[in-house]
């Protein structure tokens, strides 16, 4: 059941962002790779094999290879997050290639990724579009019984749908704006449709959106590219939803004169 | 040393309000004097450092991830408990209480877990209103279960996310505390030591993973949040990033490390697929409950297809041992039984270094039964998991399990301010070792983490600060110069090494880990311990000369990251054998072969009804005989009377 695969591997190697990066044939690194081992772990083996030739290992972020943290991300011949679908770098399996097979590794790429090294990209424009107003402001301390306000079943389910989002920056990768889109609404559906997140909808959204373009993200032109490369499988429905909020919100929010902490 | 909790007397149920009330308060003007460093934004440091932060002290918070949504508490799925009683089934903060305490097996401090189990009822209401999409009845209330054998269902969950949709919440309150300028974010930035003036925590030293800078950072107190040290292991269930360096370098500055040998392990996870393999996927215990475990009875069976033995060739062991409570006995016990089977030879799956560690977790039975329909539903996307990792498709072929570790319940020890036994060095969550014992119950980590985050630390670090005043350790001052000096050069040493090693550091990391799996895993017994003591300091001076590094300090460098880990991995590993060499008695997950009636722990509560902490002795040599003394900090219980547990 253990077969082993050679593969032609091309990597893009890059020693940070003012370097002009280049692909590396490491197809002589590549070669009786278990079709068990996820992609990351055909990356660690070629790393020990670089490492044991005197060079440097690729470097590529990851953290929790369960799919789950968002750390882990490349675009595979094309793909981000390569060919599986619903699935992240971490989850892939080698045994979805064929021996022979030819695979190109390259960044997330995209004006507000910057390249960190190599196949890491700096994804820190997402925090701050959280910043902007990704939360619902509430001490510790400060909350009232957790049952005292129902959230019907259909509510929650929904609002968690897009709270699932891991934040890995694939859709970005796959939109051909590189619009952060898909994650900004998710954030702002998933607050937005839970009563505890009404009081700072409105504020929400115009921050939040604002954050986005500032960031240099690009806008949506409805490719749905990133639906399908979401991960957690995201839907774009999101997206129309917040830009309707958005829309709302420009007409009636105003900014309340009194200053207090905060973001906004 | 005399070891003092700080625990205060009285009723149980007034401890805390009263302690709240004696602590001392800073003024609100004079909390913007204060800075706080957070080390680690997981569960318990997004919610320490965005209260803190609330409360008006400034605070500096460090993580070695990119962003601090990507902790590891991110990975949790089950749920997290909370004394709420919303389904009336008899669950009080008395009874929460008395199950972590039984649970633990009787080695924690009573007065810390009646502390956990009442906040745990306000950590349900404010992750409710930050934000935190739990799963709901119909009737728009919030839902349960009962987990990990628990008698009320208490258990609080968000699909199979929960720890997401925490951590989520902890991490949305952190980045507005950002944004309001209170709290400055360092990510991608590991802490590699403390620096410690005259007996008190004055700052810490960091590297910066993409420049490789390393620097000094000075504050008034250092609260570490910075998890476990499963990955010792090597293999475990954790992410790959955990580490020990923050709690190991702050046991080497002074901080007493407590219990290291409690870990426990997690029964149902995938097993081991090759050598390449980098961590192991933990799967829902809740699969139990419909799943029979079994391995063949002959040895020449192992390789064949599983479908095709018949009944009478299947060994189902916990059913035949334990009929009582067949495939649901508790986690230590189930583990320990499948590694038992393995070792014997029955085992199935890949054979890895000449043995096949895997059991079968077979539906084929409650399929029958429920049909494929039902299954589907309770477990699909657990059955998809397992076959997006292993190209088996569980509805046909049985499941193949084996226990691995996932959690560790020793850690600094800290006292009931959660303040370890350096001046102004808190610890919180997973890295401390306060109240789970030899033991954790399930959903009870999540609830630690933000107990101390949210409702323990900011008050008990008030206090200190309260107290204690403003360092006046200034960046010119020697200490700090000196502790920068040492990390440097302990840097430098393994880049030198390192350009002319021959084994890569993930090779020592492999054998290390197999050494503490075998010796110091689910099973110990004097003599594999004392093996394992002979043979990880020698393994430990192979790769401090002949480890493989390349690229240099400056910049990103992944390899030297983990090199550094590595490195205190071995010294905190022997320690571990150390500690349970000595508890010469089994308990919770901390069993003794020579301490057992049939596979059950038999404690020995004259002699080991204490908490052991290590202090370190040494200077830069390893965690050898006379390195480190034991000190012990006995246990009393007034409110849970101590008994064995049972199961047959
Ligand atoms: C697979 C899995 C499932 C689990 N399921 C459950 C469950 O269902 N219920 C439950 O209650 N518990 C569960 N647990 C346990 C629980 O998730 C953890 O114990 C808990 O989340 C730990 O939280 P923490 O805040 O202490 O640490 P972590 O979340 O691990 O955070 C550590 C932080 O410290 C930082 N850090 C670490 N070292 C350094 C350093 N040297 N310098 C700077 N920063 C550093 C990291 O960047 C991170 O921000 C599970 C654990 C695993 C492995
Ligand atoms: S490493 Fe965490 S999602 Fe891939």
């Amino acid at each position: 059941m253990n077969e082993n695969i050679d593969l032609k591997l091309h990597v893009w190697r890059q020693n940070g962002p003012s370097d002009g990066g280049r692909f590396e044939d490491y197809t002589g690194y590549a070669k009786n790779i278990s079709t068990h081992a996820s992609f990351l772990e055909f990356l660690d083996v070629v790393n020990d094999r670089l490492i044991l030739d005197g060079k440097e290992a690729i470097a590529f972020d990851h953290d929790c290879r369960e799919g789950i943290c968002g750390s882990c991300g490349v675009v595979i011949n094309g793909q981000p997050h390569g060919p599986q679908r619903a699935t992240t770098t971490c989850q892939l399996h080698m045994r979805k290639f064929q021996t022979g097979a030819e695979i190109w590794v390259e960044p997330f790429r995209a004006r507000a990724f910057p390249v960190v090294k190599d196949l890491a990209v700096d994804r820190s424009g997402f925090d701050r579009i959280v910043q902007a107003g990704g939360f619902i402001t509430a001490r510790a301390g400060s909350a009232p019984d957790a049952n005292e306000i129902p959230v019907p079943k259909t509510v929650a389910d929904k609002s968690m749908d897009a709270a699932a989002c891991i934040g890995c920056g694939a859709c970005v990768a796959a939109c051909p704006n590189a619009s952060a889109s898909l994650f900004t609404s998710a954030k702002v559906a998933h607050l937005g449709l839970l009563p505890q997140g009404q009081a700072e909808r409105m504020k929400r959204a115009i921050s939040m959106v604002g954050q986005h373009e500032k960031e240099g993200f690009g806008a949506c032109s409805n490719h749905y590219e990133c639906e399908a490369a979401c991960p957690k499988q995201v839907s774009v429905e999101f997206i129309a939803r917040m830009n309707r909020d958005h829309l709302k919100a420009q007409l009636t929010y105003v900014e309340s004169a009194g200053k207090d902490g905060g973001a906004g | 040393m005399e070891l003092r909790s700080n625990a205060p007397t009285g009723p149980i149920e007034k401890r805390w309000d009263q302690h709240r009330f004696d602590m001392k308060l800073v003024n609100p003007a004079n909390k913007r004097k204060f800075e706080v460093i957070m080390v680690g934004t997981g569960l318990a440091g997004a919610a320490g450092a965005a209260s803190l932060a609330d409360l008006g002290y400034n605070v500096k918070a460090f993580c070695y991830q990119d962003s601090p949504r990507r902790a590891h508490s991110i990975a949790a799925q089950g749920g997290i408990n909370g004394a709420k009683n919303y389904q009336g089934d008899g669950d009080s903060i008395h009874r929460l209480f008395y199950d972590t305490v039984k649970g633990g097996d009787f080695r924690a401090r009573e007065s810390n877990v009646y502390r956990l189990a009442q906040v745990s009822v306000d950590i349900i209401d404010q992750c409710v209103a930050l934000g935190v999409p739990f799963a709901r009845e119909y009737g728009g209330l919030l839902a349960n279960r009962s987990f990990g054998g628990a008698q009320v269902s208490r258990t609080f969950y968000a699909r199979g996310q929960t720890g997401q949709q925490l951590l989520l919440g902890a991490y949305s309150a952190l980045e507005r505390t950002i944004a309001g300028g209170k709290v400055k974010m360092n990510t991608r930035c590991e802490m590699v030591d403390v620096i410690v003036s005259e007996g008190r925590a004055v700052g810490i030293v960091t590297r910066d993973l993409v420049t490789g800078k390393i620097e000094s950072h000075l504050a008034d107190a250092v609260v570490l949040a910075t998890g476990g040290y499963g990955n010792v292991f090597y293999l475990s269930t954790n992410a790959k990033g955990c580490n020990a360096t923050a709690a190991w370098r702050a046991h080497k500055r002074g901080a007493l490390f407590a219990n290291p040998c409690f870990t426990q392990i997690h029964p149902t996870c995938i097993p081991q697929g090759g050598d390449y393999q980098s961590k192991l996927t933990l799967m829902s215990e809740s699969l139990r409950n419909d799943g029979r475990v079994w391995v063949p009875r002959k040895h020449d069976d192992v390789t064949k297809d599983p479908r095709t033995l018949s009944e009478k060739d299947r060994y189902y062991y916990l059913e035949e041992k334990y009929p009582a409570f067949g495939n649901l006995m508790p986690r230590d016990i189930a583990s320990r039984q499948a590694k038992f089977v393995c070792d014997e030879g029955l085992g199935v799956g890949p054979e890895i270094n000449g043995v096949r560690r895997g059991v079968y977790l077979d539906f084929a039975d409650a399929i029958k039964r429920d049909g494929k329909q039902t299954i589907a539903e309770k477990y699909g996307n657990l059955f998809e998991m397992y076959e997006r990792i292993t190209g088996e498709d569980p509805y046909q072929v049985p499941m193949r399990i084996y226990p691995a570790i996932h959690y560790t319940m020793g850690g600094l020890w800290v006292d009931y301010n959660l303040m370890s036994t350096i001046d102004g060095l808190f610890v919180g969550g997973e890295a401390n070792f306060s109240d789970h014992g030899a033991n954790r119950l399930g959903a009870s980590a999540l609830m630690q983490g933000l107990a101390d985050g949210y409702f323990v630390l900011p008050y008990t670090v008030g206090n200190y600060l309260a107290t204690k005043g403003k360092s006046k350790v200034t960046e010119s001052d020697a200490i700090v110069k000196q502790t920068v000096d040492e990390t440097k050069a302990r840097f430098q040493r393994l880049i030198d090494v390192g350009q002319k090693g021959h084994q890569t550091v993930d090779s020592f990391h492999r054998k290390l880990g197999t050494y503490i799996w075998d010796h110091c895993g689910m099973e110990r017994k004097a003599d594999g311990l004392k093996k394992a003591l002979a043979e990880i300091p020698k393994l430990r001076e192979e790769f401090h000369a002949d480890v493989k590094i390349t690229g240099s300090g400056e910049g990103l460098n992944r390899e030297l990251e983990k090199a550094q880990r590595v490195a205190d991995f071995f010294e905190l590993g022997e320690l571990m054998c150390r500690d349970a060499l000595e508890r010469d008695e089994s308990a919770g997950c901390h069993f003794r072969t020579e301490h057992q009636t049939n596979g059950e722990c038999v404690r020995d509560d004259e002699r080991y009804a204490h908490v052991a902490a290590w202090e370190w002795k040494g200077k830069d040599v390893a965690a050898r005989e006379g390195n480190q003394v034991r000190h012990v900090e006995p246990l009393s219980f007034e409110y849970v009377k101590l008994t064995q547990r049972s199961y047959k």
